[in-house]
């Protein structure tokens, strides 16, 4: 069948059907989808709890990270004070920046995602429950861990951007570098992990009949937000990697006089750092646009625009990270580009802005809480968007930069772009998840002190920057005249903080955690997220005719609840939900979905062991907690990709749907090619270190590896990636034994692994380490990348041997041997290409 | 004690915010950047009344007046259509100003090498054949009128030159040199400071520039250069203070021109005496704060490279103050 033929015209007219389900079906359902008790709640993977505890996790961090930001402001109130000592200083201003980036606005955006998505799109829960609840666990873990550094003075004190030298050995021989790289260890891969999941779950698990035409728009953003994790994470990681590798073992990536380059850094930094800017901005803008159309009680207007609107932003952003560097005497051609590109991508925030603007318009704006903070989050933004332009203004920006204007700039286009959002969100869903909703009348003074509060800290500060005081200062001469400024500025961070403890307050009286009688639709909105629901989510999965379900069909909640849609039930017997086609949304096929385990908290407890300790240079006891954490990721895979009884199932009007598929189109393959993509995006990104450091001085090259043995390893990757195809076809031939296929694909794994050793031996021979130059530093970290992948490619063959061995290998087709597949084909192209880069690019020396 | 509370003054005028010094420039090379600000001001003043404006009419607006607005064609005109003209404006005139402000100059300007170090600056004269001719730290002395050729390098991590009345901001970069150009247009003293976060008592790492009429400077130059220095007072003291710079150890690291005092680790301290401050730009220069500086900087200065000397007396202290006060 075409995937994306749509649905069939008839179905339109079949669904809602009348009469009665059976009894027993929601009591079946509520079986299933029930969660653990007691202390096992903790491995629950709905994303009715975890996408609460991730919220409110993140929410934690803004709070810390918020009362960091109140002791600095006391220390700047006035010249010489000794409140905060130089040192402690140092260290609050860089927790300040990582956790409000790292800890808060990212996750927190991932955490709406996990919580708000599935209902959304009305599916039973994301496509990978597990995944998040790892993710969750990795962050809680390792976040809070992070923190506490701060309690021993070993918190990093590099600035959030770390800038090397400085945060080289030499400058900074402690281990608060180290808690910063390892630290964002964690928050990297629950990043991407939490982008996989979001990438697969709006293009592949929304409701029937939801195109992309009718999709919401929180999942446009989130769509594009995850994209742009998987192309700018991949840039710190392997900064991180890098200036980690530097500073362990030293290989001079960094050092001018061995042959690194200090702006390398800056330029991966920034390749991450700016898109990550709009990373935090576009799900806060999606939910804006998401929540208007019910303050405004109207439709949104400009809805294609916006979306096209999130798609330029996500494109230019990526155009940008050199206006970081304007001050660096950057080349006066590249600095004309970056500076357009720095100012094209306030278009599509206009376009946003006036779309909100002509929404109110259209509509008759209800000023409760959530749309004093949408209407105080636009004006806000606004002033930021505008100094926005001055910065991108290269002659303007060597003033500025650097100094307090920039940290009123960036504090007016994150609280306005995403803080404010956030609140209002806060309020908008909180009839979601809570019993009783938060009071209108605390709302309004809560909004009044955070938002007078923000003008009276960040507008004065302005001046305070033209007025010559740089940024990260622990202290200021007396008679500069920045005193008043700087002492109103911290009568409104106090103000400011007001508003956030009455909130809080307000959380503790009003917030009562449930799922099923909640407080619901408060706000009268018209997306999926309002249906009725208990832990199973909707009852049944409705199709979708419109963008705005609920108003345009007034019977849709009590058909969804009576069953009259899809899956009214569980056929299967397990935790399931639809995969639809990624533009139509034609139903495709029921995913069986994991329920809780143990597993994946264990991981994530011994991953973000694995990075902490390390941190503390316990190796050890490190590798162990490491060696943990991979055995149960694989006992958490063992259970996974086994076939159920019954082979198709009828989900409701007359349609029949395979419980098990195999190939491109299922959710599987699509999570692995987005993570080759993110592996891909790191290979890439560590060409790029290596091409750069060779443009840098040509006296540190010398002649590479031998090219002769570049035939027999582009020989064997090619043989590796051969027999992996291979093995995929035999497993579709009937009369072939059950170890013929993997036995093809183990020994694709040892051609790989043996061209992999021959092209590490040769470079040992020659007489470059990686201490010697950037080139040997950077030739042995893509060595050492290709090393990580076989390694994994290792623990992959034992994994695929151990199944086969018990036969879950399932033929004509198995997913776990696709995805292997994929993986050794991937690895054998990286380390082909990586070969060749090495031994040939030096060619003109 | 009249000189002293003059230079005081004279060194709270340089370092103040009021008027801002970005938009209180002093050069050709940072007026542009004065205009191009008040310009941006005045312009982003006006888009945030009319985005006001829209959203009070959308908010509160008569019914006709919100019909207008309620509609793609606002965001198209609102969203696309002005941002993409005022940008474009904006852009060329940007990008025009970058190009001129950094346009190579004649080449046979006056070269200083000013070098980042933690947490000072040393600075070095060029003369024709781009070599040393003198050397000095924390205060660089130019002539009005004239550009200046700043070569900016760094001794150890990235640090950030920035004398906002004269020009923008440039980083000083381990292994590269960043040209920049600088120029007075009347004698004065101007506050400058490190802009790039370097760790420590970043915070603490300023300098000042001094600008003299072309004749003055003229005679300066030639005076260092020959070594001829002004007669000090005499005072009892100074033999003492000069035998004490090399028994405690000062001469290590600290160069006195003309005598045996050559250590390069620490700022060239042959013209200590006549500087506007002290510690890098953080201090008046008198007797107090030298002797309080040298006893004990780590108060004054957390973090900073010099030990302190607290088992020197304070009447060694005050020795050692009249010797560097004489320094000129």
């Amino acid at each position: 069948m075409n995937p994306e033929k749509g649905l069939d015209p008839a179905v339109y007219e079949r669904l809602p059907r009348p009469g009665e389900r059976p009894e027993g079906e929601l009591d079946e359902l509520n079986r299933i989808w029930a969660a653990p008790t007691g202390i096992a709640k903790l491995t629950a993977v709905n994303n009715n709890y975890v996408g609460v505890w991730y919220v409110a996790t993140a929410f934690l961090f803004f709070i810390l990270a918020g009362v960091l930001a109140l002791a600095m402001r006391a220390q700047l109130a006035l010249p010489l004070q000794g409140i905060l000592p130089q040192e402690t200083y140092n260290q609050f201003f860089t927790m300040h920046g990582t956790i409000m980036m790292f800890l808060f606005a990212v996750p927190i955006m991932e955490a709406l995602g996990v919580l708000l998505l599935p209902q959304m799109l009305a599916a039973r829960d994301l496509p990978f429950p597990r995944l998040s609840a790892y993710a969750f666990w990795a962050y809680f873990v390792g976040g809070l861990c992070f923190f506490a550094s701060l309690f021993f003075g070993l918190a990093p004190n590099g600035g959030w951007f770390m800038y090397p030298p400085l945060t080289s050995t030499t400058y900074s021989p402690g281990i608060n570098a180290d808690f910063w790289l390892l630290g964002i260890g964690f928050i990297e891969i629950s990043a991407i992990a939490g982008a996989i999941e979001i990438i697969v779950g709006v293009l592949r698990t929304r409701a029937p009949g939801m195109s992309l035409r009718e999709m919401p728009i929180f999942a446009w953003g989130m769509l594009v937000f995850a994209g742009m994790i998987v192309i700018a994470f991949p840039a710190v990681i392997l900064g991180t990697l890098l200036l980690e590798l530097e500073r362990a073992l030293n290989w001079p990536f960094f050092d001018p006089t061995r042959g690194g380059d200090p702006a390398l850094w800056q330029h991966l930094f920034w390749f991450f750092g700016h898109p990550e800017v709009y990373i935090i901005f576009l799900p806060a803008s999606a939910l804006v646009s998401m929540m208007l159309p019910a303050l405004a009680r109207t439709r949104l207007v400009g809805h294609n625009l916006i979306v096209l609107a999130f798609l330029a932003t996500g494109f230019i952003s990526f155009g940008v990270w050199s206006h970081h560097m304007f001050a660096t005497g950057m080349p006066a051609l590249s600095v004309g580009f970056f500076s357009a590109a720095s100012m094209a991508v306030s278009v599509p925030a206009g376009i946003q802005v006036f779309s909100w603007i002509a929404t109110f318009a259209c509509g008759k704006p209800v000023f409760n809480t959530p749309t004093l903070f949408v209407i105080g989050g636009l004006v806000t933004f606004v002033i930021g968007g505008l100094t926005g332009v001055m910065v991108a203004l290269v002659p303007f920006d060597w003033q500025v930069h650097d100094t307090h204007f920039i940290v009123a700039h960036l504090h007016y286009v994150l609280i306005g772009g995403a803080v404010f959002p956030l609140f209002a969100v806060f309020y908008y869903w909180m009839g979601m998840t809570s019993r009783r909703a938060l009071s209108e009348r605390m709302g309004k003074w809560i909004f009044w002190l955070m938002f007078l509060g923000m003008q009276v800290i960040f507008l004065p500060m302005h001046l305070t920057g033209l007025m010559g005081m740089p940024r990260r200062v622990y202290t200021y001469m007396p008679g500069r005249d920045f005193e008043i400024t700087n002492m109103i500025s911290t009568i409104g961070a106090f103000i400011f903080a007001t508003g956030v403890l009455l909130f809080v307050i307000e959380l503790a009286r009003n917030f009562r955690f449930t799922v099923e009688d909640d407080a619901g639709n408060v706000y009268k909105g018209g997306t999926l997220e309002w249906l009725p629901t208990g832990l199973y989510s909707t009852r049944s999965i409705p199709l979708v005719r419109s963008r705005y379900p609920l108003w345009d069909d007034p019977n849709i909640c009590k058909d969804v609840e009576e069953g009259r849609y899809f899956l009214p039930n569980a056929p299967t017997g397990h935790r399931e939900t639809l995969i639809t086609s990624p533009i139509r949304a034609t139903p495709e096929y029921i995913q069986i979905m994991p329920g809780p385990s143990l597993w994946p908290f264990l991981s994530a407890i011994f991953t973000a062991g694995f990075f902490v300790i390390m941190t503390v240079q316990a190796y050890g006891v490190a590798v162990f907690s490491g060696v943990l954490a991979i055995l149960c990721v694989l006992r958490w895979m063992w259970d996974t990709d086994r076939p159920v009884a019954v082979e198709h199932v009828d989900i409701g009007a007359g349609i029949a749907l395979p419980t098990y598929v195999t190939g491109s189109r299922t959710h599987g393959w699509w999570a692995m090619i987005i993570l080759l993509i993110v592996i891909g995006m790191i290979f890439l990104m560590a060409v790029f270190s290596y091409l750069y450091l060779y443009g840098i001085p040509p006296e540190f090259w010398i002649k590479p590896a031998d090219r002769r043995w570049l035939f027999p390893i582009v020989a064997l990757y090619a043989l590796a990636a051969l027999l992996a195809w291979l093995g995929r076809h035999v497993l579709t031939r009937k009369r072939v034994s059950t170890w013929a296929p993997s036995a093809l694909l183990l020994w694709g794994m040892v051609a790989a692994a043996a061209a992999f050793v021959i092209d590490f031996v040769t470079w040992r021979t020659t007489r470059i380490t990686g201490e010697t130059s950037g080139q040997g530093a950077i030739v042995h970290a893509l060595l050492a990348l290709q090393g990580c992948l076989v390694a994994i490619l290792a623990l992959m063959g034992g994994f695929l041997a151990a199944r086969t061995a018990r036969a879950l290998v399932t033929k004509p087709r198995n997913n776990t041997f696709d995805l292997i597949t994929l993986f050794t084909l991937y690895l054998a192209g990286q380390g082909a290409a990586s070969a060749l880069l090495t031994r040939l690019v030096p060619g003109g020396l | 004690m009249w000189p002293l509370i003059s230079t005081r003054s004279a060194v709270g005028d340089a370092l103040g915010g009021w008027p801002p010094p970005v938009l209180d420039p002093a050069g050709p090379y940072a007026n542009p950047l004065a205009t191009l600000s008040w310009v941006l001001f005045g312009g982003a003043g006006l888009v945030f009344l009319v985005v006001l404006a829209a959203l009070w009419i959308a908010l509160f607006g008569t019914a006709a007046r919100k019909e207008k607005l309620g509609g793609t064609r606002a965001i198209w005109i609102g969203g696309v259509a002005f941002p993409v003209v005022v940008l474009s404006v904006l852009l060329v005139w940007g990008l025009s100003m970058t190009g001129s402000l950094t346009a190579p100059i004649r080449g046979d300007e006056m070269r200083v090498k000013v070098t980042g170090e933690m947490w000072w600056w040393r600075i070095a004269y060029l003369g024709a054949d781009g070599g040393a001719v003198l050397h000095d730290a924390n205060e660089l002395h130019i002539p009005v009128g004239r550009p200046v050729v700043l070569e900016l390098e760094s001794a150890d991590v990235i640090h950030n030159f920035w004398v906002p009345r004269l020009s923008g901001k440039l980083d000083m970069i381990p292994g590269r040199t960043n040209i920049m150009r600088i120029q007075a247009d009347a004698p004065g003293v101007f506050g400058g400071q490190c802009a790039e976060y370097c760790g420590g008592p970043h915070a603490l790492m300023g300098f000042v520039v001094v600008a003299h009429h072309s004749e003055d400077f003229a005679r300066l130059m030639t005076a260092r250069r020959a070594n001829i220095r002004p007669p000090a007072p005499a005072h009892p003291d100074l033999a003492r203070g000069a035998q004490l710079f090399g028994s405690a150890g000062c001469a290590a690291c600290h160069r006195v021109a003309g005598t045996g005092a050559n250590g390069a680790a620490g700022p060239d301290l042959s013209y200590v005496g006549s500087r506007q401050t002290l510690g890098a730009g953080i201090l008046p220069n008198n007797r107090g704060t030298l002797m309080g500086w040298i006893g004990n900087s780590q108060a004054i200065k957390p973090g900073n490279r010099m030990p302190p000397y607290s088992m020197l007396s304070s009447d060694d202290l005050r020795a050692l103050a009249v010797y560097l006060e004489a320094q000129r």
